[in-house]
């Protein structure tokens, strides 16, 4: 083959190449075994270490529409996590893009679960003003925000009766795709000395490993890998806790093998994720094989 | 005037907070909150400003039909009909607007997103050529970290997802870390410079 065309290969080939390496496995799945690695590990034992009834879990879901490929099935395995286990949950968003994200995650997984507004989970919603809504509700939640996502004054709610303040929550979890984590370990980690995990987009992942190293963080999720980890093990958990069992008897063969689907949603991106990664290191591969080739030849 | 009061409030404020930090009293404690609650008005009122601004920007292009008016009308159109549909139906799970969001919002964002894993391709294959030591290097690194993050790394060789974390944890966090003290160290001497008022930029027209 003429070099020279090997080195410029028309990009159009690429696109067409790459939506077909991502289109091709999400309508016929592979279904690629995902292995573990420690940080999202290391998250899911810190959710796990949450006594189930007692203070809840604060996850903040700081991201907009575009990261949710990556970022929401994150959310929905740790809420899932948090309901099989019985562990209450304080959702909130800084991000003026993030209520609807909280409202739609929130509400279906907690249907999914029967859990109840108020008692077993409340979702503040959005407040802007990133660091000073943090700092803030270092010092009293209830001043922070004073009516929850759906307006009802925050003293109202049964939940948020025994919660004032980071001394009630033992672990916070941001997930974001911007530097909204290290707000967090910068203001309600270092200042009230908060728990934190986060979990972040594939291409901020490597952003947050020295925070990992100086247990700024204790966990972290990264990507869609991180996310399919993550789902992995609340598959697990669920199995040994009989929810999946129960689930299967209660629904029909339909219902379970649609929730099946949708339990698995980061695992199915895995399968487009390795193809398009393939496919990325097979033209960086011919592109370097024509230039030594190339070079050669001037020589 | 119009220079030495920002300057003045600036500098009173600065002072303030790092002095406060360092006294536990009660009083202290509840001129800190107050400050907190200031700030996030002020901040809610940015969003404001926001919307303003985009509002005036869109109308004066649709006035003088600027070129690509015509996006500014749905610019415009989709502000209203959201905020309109909002106030009206609510905004829990079911309403009009939540189905707007999730049938008209999260697939837009997310295609606009997802156009940069065809240039991220298009860009490697350019880019990535092994031209000297160092973009080597960046190569080796590349495709292992590729690797390293699919499952057919680990059956390609079962130490590549090690060898990826590994990259990860040490060159990656060793050079993370300089340009995070780094960072650190200018935000300081930026904020101390802002509080004594060296820097002026932030008030317009500043040196």
């Amino acid at each position: 083959m003429n070099l020279e065309k090997l080195m410029r290969i028309d990009r159009r080939l690429i696109f067409l190449l790459i939506a077909l390496a991502v289109i091709f496995p999400l309508l016929f799945p592979i279904g690629l075994p995902t292995h573990l690695s420690k940080p999202v590990q290391d998250t899911f034992n810190a959710v796990d270490s949450i006594p189930p009834d007692g203070p809840p879990l604060m996850l903040s879901i700081d991201y907009d529409p575009a990261a949710m490929p990556e970022l929401y099935p994150m959310t929905l395995a740790i809420l899932r996590h948090c309901f099989s286990r019985n562990i209450r949950v304080l959702i909130l968003t800084l991000h003026r893009a993030g209520p609807g994200i909280g409202e739609m995650a929130t509400t279906r997984i907690a249907k999914e679960y029967g859990k109840k507004e108020g008692e077993d989970y409340v979702y503040l919603g959005f407040k802007p003003g990133f660091g000073a809504v943090i700092l803030r509700m270092g010092e009293d939640i209830h001043g922070a925000f004073l009516t929850d996502y759906y307006n009802r004054p925050i003293g109202e709610i049964p939940m948020m009766r025994e919660i004032h303040n980071y001394d009630d929550i033992p672990l916070v979890i941001c997930l974001s795709a911007a530097a909204i984590p290290e707000l967090w370990m910068m203001y309600a980690g270092s200042r009230y000395h908060q728990t934190i995990a986060a979990g972040v987009t594939a291409v901020s992942a490597a952003d947050y490993y020295p925070f990992l190293q100086t247990d700024q963080l204790v966990g972290l999720i990264g990507g869609l890998k991180g996310a399919s980890e993550y789902e992995k093990l609340v598959n697990e958990l669920e199995e040994r806790l009989g929810v999946d069992k129960k689930r299967k008897e209660s629904l029909s063969k339909e219902e379970y093998e649609k929730l099946q689907v949708s339990h698995s949603k980061a695992s199915a991106g895995m399968d487009s994720q390795s193809i398009a990664h393939l496919v990325i290191i097979a033209f960086i591969v011919i592109g370097n094989v024509a230039y030594f080739a190339q070079r050669r030849k001037k020589r | 005037m119009r220079r030495q009061l920002p300057l003045a409030i600036c500098f009173v404020m600065g002072i303030s907070m790092v002095v406060q930090f360092f006294i536990p009293h009660r009083v202290s404690q509840e001129f800190y909150r107050t400050i907190l609650d200031w700030y996030r008005i002020v901040f809610a009122f940015s969003l404001v400003l926001g919307t303003g601004t985009l509002i005036k920007v869109h109308w004066a292009k649709i006035s003088k039909k600027s070129k690509g008016w015509q996006y500014s009308i749905i610019t415009i159109g989709g502000l209203v009909f959201m905020l309109t549909v909002g106030f009206i139906t609510g905004i829990q799970e079911g309403t009009l607007f939540m189905k707007v969001f999730e049938f008209v919002e999260v697939p837009l964002e997310a295609t606009m997103f997802s156009l940069l894993a065809f240039y991220i391709a298009s860009a490697a294959y350019r880019a990535f050529r092994a031209r000297t030591v160092e973009a080597t290097l960046l190569l080796i690194a590349a495709v292992v970290l590729m690797l390293g993050r699919i499952p057919f790394g680990y059956y390609l060789w079962h130490k590549i997802p090690g060898i990826a974390e590994w990259i990860l944890t040490n060159p990656n966090m060793a050079a993370k870390r300089g340009i995070v003290i780094g960072v650190g160290l200018g935000m300081i001497s930026t904020a101390l410079k802002i509080i004594l008022g060296i820097e002026r930029s932030y008030i317009g027209g500043g040196k």
